[in-house]
């Protein structure tokens, strides 16, 4: 698993890769009420908003890691968006993206460097 | 970030809030636990089965005393709001509005009549200027500021258990009675919309009297988060958000707190701040009024968010909203054009660019449950 300084987790499945956000993230947002999903089949770029999670307390975003096509998004999340506290690294994955070259997640970091930095 | 967190004024119980695993957050000049480790959902649904304890030291404690009669200083500090205070009975707790000279709210409060003096508690954020606007108003009137004493609120359910085992017959107090027991003051009110006490008690023997209670069956912490989502379902307007210097008690929907006594034909007809337009408001109504908002799906639509009629035409804004816990949907509370404001009116939010659906509402959106 890869992390993103802005608390993503990304996983490699087969071709695609699947994101969701860490634990530590999903603590940090409080109970979440609603998930904003994007459109599947969407071409997006690094940092353009693709995901909405509202918490009890805010609206925050998640942003695309890299570019690529969205291509199949949880859509568990709309009726079960406590699942995000539940199982954030598991059950409660995002979206799952197409790269051209999956090579662009080595400038992520790994577990360790991702738990020094919540630390 | 070291010169903001040196300007934030600790709480008295500091030390127990973080050692019940208090996430604390700058709030009105004030280090506050905003959760605790159960988060915010869980806490207001405890509160509303059980009992939650909130430290709400962080607000303002005045003591006003006559320097004449105490109908003198009833009535200066009547002129101040239109509120009726010279009829409220000694024991007994009010809801008042300071208004300004254009009909605005200057702060909300809860006034006590404790016999020879008065007894207020002013909004933190508001509390050095009411004490500015109290000192200047009432020449004949003692302002003392009340600053060795913590104010906690015990909310819900199991409330009363909780307290009666510690202060014997409080559980024979009606909603906004008030009672000195030694050197602990206290009020059965609240700020949820449970039946619940507000408690004010020397610095001293706080933190000890707070464990006391923790300790009691069903009373657990509760933070600033879930004080906030409890009195947005119970319709009670925040300082700042809801009201504020440019809002009317009319617009406002609080004309409940406006007295008989206070209004056109009344025996102290006008003479606060802003008469003119609260008068005038109360006569042929207002152009905005304050109403519970719904919106339809799962969105949360949250202070800001613009509201429109069906089509298009800009007719208000969400001035609180987020999700309410006991009601298991988004809720918000704001301002509508006066036509629109009838409950069950169709109208739209907008959030991120989307014009989603909503519907005016009564308020509350949960059942008060006060010991009346």
């Amino acid at each position: 698993m890869k992390y993103t300084k802005d608390h993503e987790w990304l996983r490699v499945e087969g071709d695609l890769v699947v994101v969701g956000i860490t634990e530590h993230a999903a603590t940090q947002l409080g109970d979440v009420v609603f998930v904003e999903l994007p459109e599947t089949e969407t071409m997006v770029a690094e940092g353009d908003e693709v995901c909405v999670i509202e918490s009890v307390k805010a609206a925050s975003d998640i942003l695309a890691p890299v570019d690529g096509e969205i291509v199949s998004v949880n859509t568990k999340l709309v009726d079960a968006p406590a699942l995000v506290n539940e199982d954030p690294t598991g059950a409660a994955w995002f979206f799952k993206m197409k790269l051209d070259d999956l090579s662009v997640l080595d400038q992520f970091m790994d577990e360790d460097e991702y738990l020094d930095l919540v630390s | 970030m070291a010169d903001l967190d040196d300007r934030l004024q600790r709480l008295g119980l500091h030390d127990l809030h973080v050692e019940l695993g208090g996430k604390m957050v700058p709030f009105a000049g004030y280090e506050m636990p905003v959760q605790y480790p159960a988060g915010v959902m869980k806490e207001h649904l405890h509160t509303r089965a059980a009992a939650g304890l909130f430290d709400v030291s962080h607000m303002g404690q005045v003591i006003l005393r006559p320097k004449g009669t105490m109908d003198d200083l009833k009535l200066a500090f009547e002129a101040l709001m239109p509120v009726d205070v010279l009829g409220l009975a000694e024991g007994r707790q009010r809801y008042g509005l300071f208004t300004n000279d254009q009909g605005g709210i200057l702060d909300d409060l809860m006034f006590t009549n404790r016999g020879d003096h008065l007894y207020v508690v002013v909004n933190a954020a508001c509390k050095a200027e009411d004490i500015a606007h109290m000192i200047a108003m009432m020449p004949g009137v003692s302002v003392e500021p009340v600053t060795d004493r913590a104010l906690l609120a015990l909310q819900g359910p199991g409330a009363e258990a909780a307290l009666e085992a510690l202060l014997p017959g409080v559980a024979a107090m009606r909603f906004m009675d008030h009672r000195v027991m030694g050197d602990v003051w206290v009020s059965r009110s609240g700020y949820t919309g449970e039946d619940g006490f507000e408690i004010s008690i020397p610095m001293a023997g706080a933190e000890g009297f707070a464990r006391t209670l923790l300790a009691q069956p069903g009373v657990e912490p509760i933070g600033l988060g879930a004080r906030d989502s409890l009195r947005l379902e119970a319709g009670l307007c925040l300082y700042g958000h809801d009201i504020d210097t440019t809002t009317s008690p009319v617009e406002a929907a609080l004309i409940w707190a406006i007295q008989k006594s206070r209004r056109a034909g009344g025996a102290r007809e006008g003479g606060f701040p802003g008469a003119e337009r609260i008068l005038g408001e109360l006569a042929t109504g207002p152009e905005r009024l304050r109403v519970g908002l719904r919106p339809e799906g799962r969105v949360p639509m949250r202070e800001g968010v613009e509201v429109f009629a069906p089509d298009g035409t800009p007719v208000g804004r969400v001035t609180s909203g987020g999700f309410g816990p006991s009601v298991a949907a988004p809720i918000a509370m704001g301002y509508v054009a006066l036509g629109f404001a009838p409950p069950g009116t169709q109208l739209l939010g907008e959030v991120r660019g989307k014009h989603l659906p909503l519907t005016t509402s009564d308020l509350p959106f949960h059942p008060t449950s006060y010991k009346r």
